[in-house]
């Protein structure tokens, strides 16, 4: 018989398409609460100072506004540090609205308007008056070049790997040598859906919080440290996330507005911030970084040096890990590694889709044409001829690694052979042709995470896991992987994600959420699966009686002998003998410590691009772009050529538009909306093509997996920049490539 | 947002009455551009009248031989129109090379003449803005300022006309007719617009509670020699950084008639008769187009962010010709957006 169960690496479409199609999936502003009043932020308009004056008296004149809170009368909550600190939070002072009167970034909220109506509550935070006391701020990284520090050892400082060789005198000797440096601005999130809360007051006092986040239990932590509540007293949901890239793995301000007025006004209350709010809460930050490479005569690298320098607030010490994968992604024996970050009056940066990598891998894969350039070679022989077998920066071997075989499969089938090398030598009219390479590497991750499989007389099975889900198919594979581990039709399976009261899970990022909850359902499936073979072999004639968990399979439904298929149960059978109406089992997963000392765990991907360039006019069309990845096991050929294609959109707009532009004499960004921060059309993107090399990986982790959501922006803007170059002539250093870069 | 109320208006008459009789009164058509304003508090109306209901919305021809397009038409119906198409593609292309498919379908012709600048300062009531608050400076200068006039503007305000159906209008030397308190009186389209000076907050000659009845095209539509030709930080759904009506009456290779207008570069759509006048009797080639460029950008003045508009906007100039030379067809309406 053949098995019909099976569908790990299938392509079956979300689960949850359906219920996003027509509207019936709930965003966190969505949710409807009895007796709701609406908060909305008054953001400063200065960049540093303080808070002379909050005009509340006029505003709270209006019939129905409730309450204008601010620093002024915001009750007192927790004093020490460390209970205003999330999961994610870096070393230093995290933020506290409404706190003082102190104004640390523009933006910044200073005072929360409630009403009875949205409307109202809109218009009166658009009369508060709010004086100031204005203080000289500092926003411009460029006037900080000589005031960078080595980061302190916080939460998610990452400290370059010792240094290796001798990278100056490599230099020196070096046939070929580049220095450049490599910038790009400051960028935001900026997912569809704004950041909300809507928190539901309920009469006895607790509260349910339905809220914009990439993890439930970091909100339902930072929520009852701060205003010192048991955990029972907040349970907080997020369903869906239209969109996040890492902008909810903290909780952000509306969090703690809503909460803190719901408890004083003991009342339901819900926060939306405006699309320009969405420019005050982290971002990637503005990087400078420079690199220098040195060749030998036989075109293999003789040293690398990758600097780094990039902002962070004044309260907090963000460090994005930008230059290790420098030390990693080829093979060089003499090495230096170096980080740095200053401190400006800005918001504290965040973690954005790869960070560190997609900022590092531009830099890095660029300065690496520039060095073939430099050498006379082909820039993918270039990369060929320095692949790293081993992470020399571990000194480990890898798990598993298949990128060579990524860059022969894609330069076939981009018919990179057919490229001449020189610049400006294709061309159709007026545009200029030109293709570019680039790739990078990635952290395949693994966390704690905790899950709940429950099967019910009928067959179904539900799995649970507080994990949240961003549009990347989380629920999607979940039902897979359940589905499979149990042989039920992916019908009989539902996923229930982000709840405080479901089994822990960490917050969805970093790409290990598909290895993190994936092994968490498996094993919980797993162990329910064990509780109904004994079920099953309690049952009259059983034919499984003796026969252990490894000796049988779920499949189709049934539970039988792997090594006689025909000697199978029914599992509703099963079910409806045993008499129980439900049975359940839960189940933690770690990592395993003993594979990740032994073993470097990494995904890689390569990006070929082809780009058209008006040579009059300077625009730029990116034609073709091929991302090839090898991220381990692919669960869902769907959900992950998606999170790939969009990956490519990223890039394409991080490399031709993205950017946010500060005015730094006001110490704001200027561009703080949807028209004017741009981000690629639909006629912006051409054709793109995904493939993926996958790898056998028995260490990373029980499933195989490395995760997708991340790798996928590796590479993309360098290979645009390189094909620009290609094409042009031009090399271009500091993104994003606008028209007037090239005229 | 203030609180409004909202009164929708069945005649001009009435239209104009209201808004005599009100206090802070605004039009509102489409509301693509007025309400994202009061949003942002940098309007701030009580009471708006509603033009949709007027019967201003039919495009139709004139005795003259020209074409009249109601005020409240939407833009996507004027771009589609067979008689828009054929005769005046050079304003079909313009338009639908401007915002999105959604906007152009609730945006009307008359709010497109009056949509205001998307200068970023503009926007943003916590900066300084001539514009928006009289007397409080220009953020822009010395500023960010990437999307700024390099011609006509003044040390009160470089803001720029963001429109691009304008651009065409321009051109094509529309009229604008207008009804108001005193009776109605026709505009002609360069005399619209007007540069900053020293009253930035006046972006146009129409005189408060005027409404904008029609526009009309004259019966010269150069279909045959046109481009209009548009660059953008993003292929669309953008505002242009440079943008270029370019229209052409050729005998031969000899250019006989010939208008450009150029949009993003000033306060109003730019002309320069004088430099259109290079043109004439000259050979359409790259060289005579590069001579009318240099004559049109030689007063051009950069505000750092957007100097290179000047060098865009002279390459822009001649590749516009060189496009109409080649002749457009109507129905080509990407032909010339960015590649
Ligand atoms: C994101 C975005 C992108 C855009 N991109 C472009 C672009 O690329 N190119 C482009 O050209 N445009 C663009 N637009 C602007 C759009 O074309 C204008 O918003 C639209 O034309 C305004 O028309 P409306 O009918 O919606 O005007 P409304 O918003 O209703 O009104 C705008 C103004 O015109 C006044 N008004 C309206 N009708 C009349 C009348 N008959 N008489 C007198 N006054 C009147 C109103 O009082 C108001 O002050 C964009 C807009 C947005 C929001
Ligand atoms: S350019 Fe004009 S609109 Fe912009 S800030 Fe200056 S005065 Fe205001």
């Amino acid at each position: 018989m053949t098995i019909n169960t099976k569908y790990v690496g299938k392509a079956p479409n979300r689960v949850e398409g359906p219920a996003k199609v027509t509207g019936t999936a709930k965003y966190s502003a969505e949710f409807e609460v009895p007796n709701l009043a609406y908060g909305v932020v008054v953001s400063s308009t200065i960049a540093k100072g303080r808070i002379k004056s909050i005009g509340a008296d006029k505003v709270l004149a209006l019939p129905g506004v409730l309450q204008v809170f601010s620093h002024e009368n915001v009750p007192r909550q927790a004093w020490f540090d460390r209970a205003w600190k999330d999961d994610i939070a870096p070393g230093g002072s995290p933020f506290r609205p409404l706190h003082d009167d102190e104004v640390k970034f523009s933006q910044q909220p200073v005072a929360l308007v409630v009403a009875e109506t949205f409307e109202l509550a809109r218009y009166a935070a658009g009369i508060l008056e709010v004086e100031y006391k204005e203080e000289k701020h500092e926003t411009d990284i460029e006037q900080k070049r000589d005031e960078g520090h080595a980061p302190g050892k916080g939460k998610s400082g990452y400290k370059p790997p010792k240094s290796r060789g001798n990278a100056n005198k490599a230099l020196d000797e070096a046939e070929h040598r580049i220095r450049e440096e490599y910038i790009h601005g400051t960028q935001h999130h900026n997912p569809m859906e704004l950041y909300a809360s809507t928190v539901h007051y309920h009469p006895d006092g607790k509260l349910t919080i339905y809220d914009k986040t990439q993890g439930v239990y970091n909100c339902q932590q930072y929520v009852a440290k701060v205003f010192g509540l048991s955990k029972d007293d907040a349970r907080v949901i997020n369903l869906y996330n239209g969109g996040a890239f890492g902008s909810g793995l903290r909780p952000q301000y509306e969090l703690f507005l809503s909460v803190m007025a719901a408890l004083e006004l003991k009342r339901s209350v819900r926060v939306t911030l405006t699309r320009q709010q969405m420019f005050s809460i982290g971002h990637r930050p503005h990087t400078l970084q420079t690199l220098e490479m040195g060749t030998n005569p036989d075109g293999t690298l003789a040293a690398l040096k990758h600097y780094c320098l990039h902002e962070t607030s004044r309260f907090e010490e963000y460090t994005e890990n930008v230059v290790n994968w420098s030390g990693m992604l080829y093979q060089c024996d003499n090495v230096h590694l170096s980080n740095q970050v200053a401190a400006l009056d800005v918001y504290t940066p965040q973690d954005m889709r790869a960070p560190g990598a997609a900022t590092g891998s531009f830099a890095l894969e660029v300065a690496m044409d520039e060095m073939a350039y430099a050498a006379g070679l082909d820039p993918l022989d270039f990369r060929i001829r320095n692949y790293a077998e081993t992470d020399q920066s571990e000194n480990l071997p890898f798990s598993s690694k298949r990128l060579r075989d990524c860059y022969h499969l894609g330069a076939e089938k981009f018919c990179w052979s057919k490229r001449p090398m020189a610049p400006r030598s294709m061309r159709e009219g007026n545009r200029l042709i030109g293709w570019g390479v680039a790739g990078g590497v990635w952290d395949a991750q693994m966390n704690k995470a905790s899950a709940k499989a429950t099967i019910t007389a009928d067959g179904y099975l539900t799995v649970e896991s507080a994990a949240g889900e961003n549009g990347t198919g989380t629920y999607t594979i979940m039902t897979q992987i359940a589905a499979e581990t149990l042989g039920l039709p992916l019908e009989a399976v539902t996923f229930r994600l982000g709840d405080t009261n479901m089994p822990e899970a960490p917050v969805q990022g970093g790409s290990w959420t598909a290895a993190t909850v994936g092994t968490a359902v498996q094993k919980a499936c797993q162990a329910l699966g064990e509780k109904l073979l004994k079920l099953a072999q309690k049952m009259d004639d059983s034919p499984l009686k003796g026969a252990s968990l490894d000796d049988v399979e779920f499949v189709n439904g049934q539970l039988r002998l792997r090594t006689a298929p025909e000697q199978s149960v029914v599992l509703r059978d099963v079910l409806q003998t045993s008499g129980e109406r439900e049975i359940a089992a839960d189940s933690t997963a770690i990592p395993n410590l003993i594979n990740m000392a032994k073993y470097s765990m990494h995904s890689h991907n390569v990006v070929f691009a082809e780009v058209m360039v008006d040579e009059d006019l300077g625009t730029v069309h990116v034609s073709r772009v091929l991302n090839v990845c090898a991220a381990g096991r692919i669960l869902n050929q769907k959900t992950a050529r998606s999170q790939v294609l969009g990956s490519v959109v990223w890039g394409i707009s991080m490399a031709l538009m993205e950017e946010t532009v500060p005015d730094h004499r006001f110490g704001r960004y200027m561009n703080h909306n949807y028209a004017e921060y741009h981000i690629p059309v639909n006629a912006d993107i051409h054709n793109i093509e995904v493939l993926f090399v996958e790898e056998e990986d028995p260490y990373v982790n029980p499933l195989g997996v490395k995760g997708i959501g991340e790798l996928g922006l590796l590479g993309v803007a360098a290979a645009i920049t390189n094909a620009v170059y290609h094409a042009t002539g031009k090399r271009v250093r500091r993104l994003p490539i606008y028209l007037d870069k090239l005229l | 947002m203030n609180p409004f109320t909202l009164t929708r208006a069945e005649t001009v008459e009435g239209a104009v009455r209201d808004f005599r009789d009100s206090d802070s009164p605004a039009f509102i058509a489409g509301g693509t551009n007025i309400i994202d304003l009061m949003k942002e508090n940098v309007a701030r109306p009580t009471h708006l009248i509603g033009l949709n209901k007027l019967p201003l919305n039919t495009i139709e021809p004139t005795a003259e031989g020209g074409l009249r397009l109601g005020a409240t038409a939407t833009n996507a119906d004027t771009a589609w129109h067979p008689e828009v198409q054929c005769r005046y593609p050079l304003l079909s292309q313009a338009i639908l090379a401007g915002a999105s498919p959604q906007l152009r379908n609730m945006a009307t012709n008359g709010g497109n003449l009056m949509q205001r600048t998307r200068c970023y300062y503009f926007y943003d009531t916590a900066t300084p803005c001539n514009k928006r608050e009289p007397g409080s400076g220009c953020g822009a200068i010395g500023g960010y300022n990437r999307i700024h006039a390099i011609l006509g503007a003044s040390e009160q305000c470089i803001a720029t006309h963001p429109s691009d159906m304008c651009i065409a209008l321009a051109a094509l030397e529309a009229e604008v007719h207008v009804v108001g308190p005193g009776g109605s009186r026709v505009i002609k389209f360069e005399d619209f617009h007007r540069l900053p000076g020293n009253t930035p907050e006046r972006d146009n000659t129409l005189e408060p509670g005027e409404l904008i009845v029609a526009l009309e095209l004259p019966k010269k539509g150069f279909e045959k020699h046109f481009s209009y030709l548009k660059l953008r930080d993003r292929t669309s759904y953008a505002f242009a950084l440079v943008s270029v009506a370019a229209v052409l009456e050729l005998d031969g290779s000899t250019i006989e008639d010939a208008r450009l207008a150029l949009g993003g570069v000033a306060h109003k759509p730019w002309r320069d008769k004088a430099a259109e006048a290079l043109l004439i009797g000259q050979p359409a080639t790259t060289s005579t187009f590069k001579k009318v460029a240099e004559a049109v950008l030689k007063d051009a003045v950069g505000q750092g962010t957007n100097d290179f508009k000047i060098e865009l906007g002279r390459r822009a100039i001649v590749r516009a010709l060189q496009q109409a030379t080649a002749g457009g067809k109507a129905s080509d309406v990407f032909l010339n957006s960015n590649p």
